[in-house]
């Protein structure tokens, strides 16, 4: 319960916190997004940084990044709108013409933290990215996981990607308002920052943004649609998001806000 | 509705003395002059009244609302004065049926009491199941695949039912019945043993307490994990409660007048108060100590944390000794509904769950937004006043008809209860 407040009042105060610059910072970079993935700045800030993806690019090397997500990383039967796809497409045009961006996705469907981690260090050995973005949460918390347990297998998990020679980012479970009452996120979400700040792994706040969303009338995230529409409108935001993400936590943009 | 019929619904006098209202008369009143037996008192049924409401206002999604609920501010929350008072009013209550009628009378009454928890349980468990297939057949945004996979017990409901039955499988926010149910069940053990030394009993108590942190003992929960809230750890809330009633409050009289005390508890307040402040403003956490902060967290809640636990009591302390028992704003019309909501608390409690749970379906099919959200918070704390006078009006009108001696009896249920 005290995670739950803890996290909406971080994030509510992260927006004194957030520094200016970062909104000017993003207008300038690329094609406007659409008005629906507006977000306020704090929401994409991060105080660790991507070295090894900014050196990569630098040195202008291609940029493997690897998805390990779960169902809720893909849209089915739509895959080419999912965020890892979406986000592929918006570093392609937001980086140099010249740096090679390819994103391949693991779905590690039903699996635990602690399941998915275990798979980790050949995945790693078979894959060789620079970036791993580890979205998890999701099956733990409809299990209720022991939340000792799933941070345990978070930090092994992170341990063993930053081990194989990768920058890391976690993301969060998604905001699912309707299932809110069922599925207990705020554990989960607390003990996924503190690993996040613990190994100085930038948080993609997945569930926060979504929140926000939805808060602000851009997505209704109660709708009982069958269709594929709002998803891949989510999915494209949240892509758009991701990507703006990695670009200002390895400080690729072309106004380097942080001091 | 006078200050007299709330002290029916409280007291074992019954309504006869009743009438003459105040707390002198009731002290004369020759069932309570009992010894090892404090008065009851309608602060008690206040601060549950308050519990029962903040429990409902947390277990509603975020909203402005939630800024008034005590957890924002401290490290306790209304869970801890729920389950003291709790231990508090049935070792008052069945303590002295065992006084009176003997171990045997008073254990087969407080199972009484425990099969009418376990039933209200069992049917917000049934609230849960209509909600859930609800959700799951008119459900299918594709954004949520995932999140659905909530259902897959909807393919075992044998298994899930039996397991719901066992207490294993308690969906979320339906934790603190269960803890309730096997903290009632060890009641005539607690009773029966502070009868016989309540000191030694509390001590008991702690070191239980102890023990489960040190062996990290728990009850397990279906399908994984445990309990959420660990009755290995709170039972030491509800023998405290159950220990200040019984004579333990008497005897610490002179401690919590102490200014000694006093100034103790406003230290720790206002230093719980700066770290709950850390987590909202990251700002002022640099100036937190890393070493006070690697001891200190995480503040464990299923556990109960020693944090918690002194963070109550220091909450309690002030409360003693700045609001008197004959404190006239007791019988102030404002704090009626408080009180008499938590004079019905396991029914109250009840309605506060599933009110949450409506109030979920509500923002979720109607609408959302601020002002439904005020609208549904109010209206839940409105229906939840309304109940309550219904129920003291079954109470005290529609009842009445049974002998004397039974309608004690009743009431004394009522007022042991959770």
């Amino acid at each position: 319960m005290k995670a739950k407040v803890l996290l909406s009042l971080i994030l509510l105060c992260g927006g004194f916190a957030a520094p200016p610059a970062r909104a000017d910072a993003a207008a300038p970079a690329v094609p406007v997004a659409p008005a629906a993935c507006e977000l306020p700045p704090y929401l994409l800030a991060t105080e660790s940084q991507l070295h090894k993806v900014a050196d990569a690019v630098k040195a202008g090397k291609p940029l493997e990044i690897l998805v390990i997500g779960s169902r809720s990383t893909t849209i089915p039967a739509s895959e080419d709108s999912s965020y890892p796809a979406r986000m592929q497409a918006i570093l392609k045009e937001k980086l140099p013409p010249s740096e090679a961006v390819h994103v391949s996705v693991e779905i590690q469907s039903k699996k635990t933290a602690e399941e998915a981690a275990t798979t980790f260090v050949k995945l790693m050995e078979a894959k060789r990215p620079t970036l791993v973005i580890w979205q998890t949460g999701t099956v733990d918390a409809i299990r209720a996981i022991d939340p000792d347990e799933f941070r345990g297998a978070l930090t092994e998990g992170v341990a063993a990607l930053q081990n194989a020679g990768a920058d890391v980012i976690l993301m969060n479970l998604q905001y699912s308002p309707r299932t809110e009452t069922m599925i207990s996120a705020p554990p989960y979400l607390d003990n996924m920052r503190v690993v996040a700040q613990e190994h100085d792994v930038p948080l993609f706040d997945r569930f926060a943004i979504m929140r926000q969303w939805n808060d602000q009338g851009q997505f209704d995230l109660f709708s009982p649609s069958r269709g594929p529409e709002l998803a891949k409108q989510v999915h494209d935001c949240l892509g758009r998001a991701l990507a703006q993400f990695v670009i200002d936590a390895a400080h690729l943009g072309p106004v380097q806000p942080q001091n | 509705m006078t200050i007299a019929d709330q002290v029916t619904g409280s007291t074992i006098a019954g309504p006869a003395d009743a009438k003459s209202a105040g707390t002198r008369p009731r002290a004369a009143a020759p069932a309570i002059t009992l010894p090892a037996i404090g008065e009851r008192e309608l602060r008690l049924d206040l601060f549950r009244g308050l519990a029962l409401w903040l429990i409902f206002i947390d277990h509603l999604p975020t909203s402005l609302l939630t800024w008034f609920t005590i957890r924002n501010y401290g490290f306790s929350d209304a869970t801890e004065i729920f389950i003291f008072i709790s231990g508090y009013t049935a070792a008052f209550v069945y303590g002295r049926a065992m006084l009176e009628s003997g171990v045997v009378i008073a254990t087969a009454r407080i199972l009484r009491r425990v099969w009418q928890i376990y039933v209200a349980h069992v049917f917000l468990f049934t609230i849960f199941l209509a909600e859930i297939s609800y959700v799951a057949t008119s459900f299918e945004n594709p954004l949520y695949t995932e999140e659905m996979g909530i259902m897959d017990f909807l393919k075992q409901p044998d298994v899930t039912i039996v397991q719901a039955l066992l207490l294993r499988f308690r969906p979320v926010n339906m934790d603190v019945l269960p803890l309730y149910i096997v903290l009632m069940l060890a009641l005539p053990l607690i009773l029966w043993s502070m009868k016989w030394k309540p000191d030694v009993t509390l001590g008991l108590s702690v070191v239980l307490y102890a023990v489960t942190w040190e062996y990290d003992l728990y009850f397990s929960a279906y399908p994984n994990g445990f309990w959420a809230f660990n009755p290995l750890a709170w039972q030491l809330l509800f023998v405290f409660g159950a220990w200040c009633a019984l004579g333990g409050a008497r005897r610490m009289s002179r401690i919590l007048a102490s200014p000694v005390t006093m100034w103790i508890s406003i230290a720790y307040l206002v230093a719980a108060f700066y770290v709950t402040m850390t987590w909202y403003v990251p700002q002022l956490s640099h100036l937190m100590p890393k070493r006070l902060e690697q001891w200190m967290y995480p503040i464990d809640k299923t556990d109960l944390d020693v944090l918690r636990f002194t963070h109550f009591l220091a909450l309690a302390a002030l409360t003693v000794r700045f609001l008197p028992r004959d404190w006239p704003g007791l019988s102030s019309p404002w704090l009626r509904p408080l009180i008499l909501c938590g004079q019905h608390s396991l029914e109250i409690f009840c309605l506060g769950v599933f009110l949450a749970f409506a109030g979920h379906f509500v923002l979720a099919e109607v609408s959302g937004g601020p002002v439904m959200h005020a609208l549904i918070s109010l209206s839940g704390i409105l229906i939840m006043w309304a109940v309550a006078w219904v129920i003291s009006w079954y109470k005290r009108v529609a009842d009445k008809s049974g002998s004397k001696t039974k309608s004690a009896i009743g009431s004394a249920d009522m007022a042991g209860g959770g």
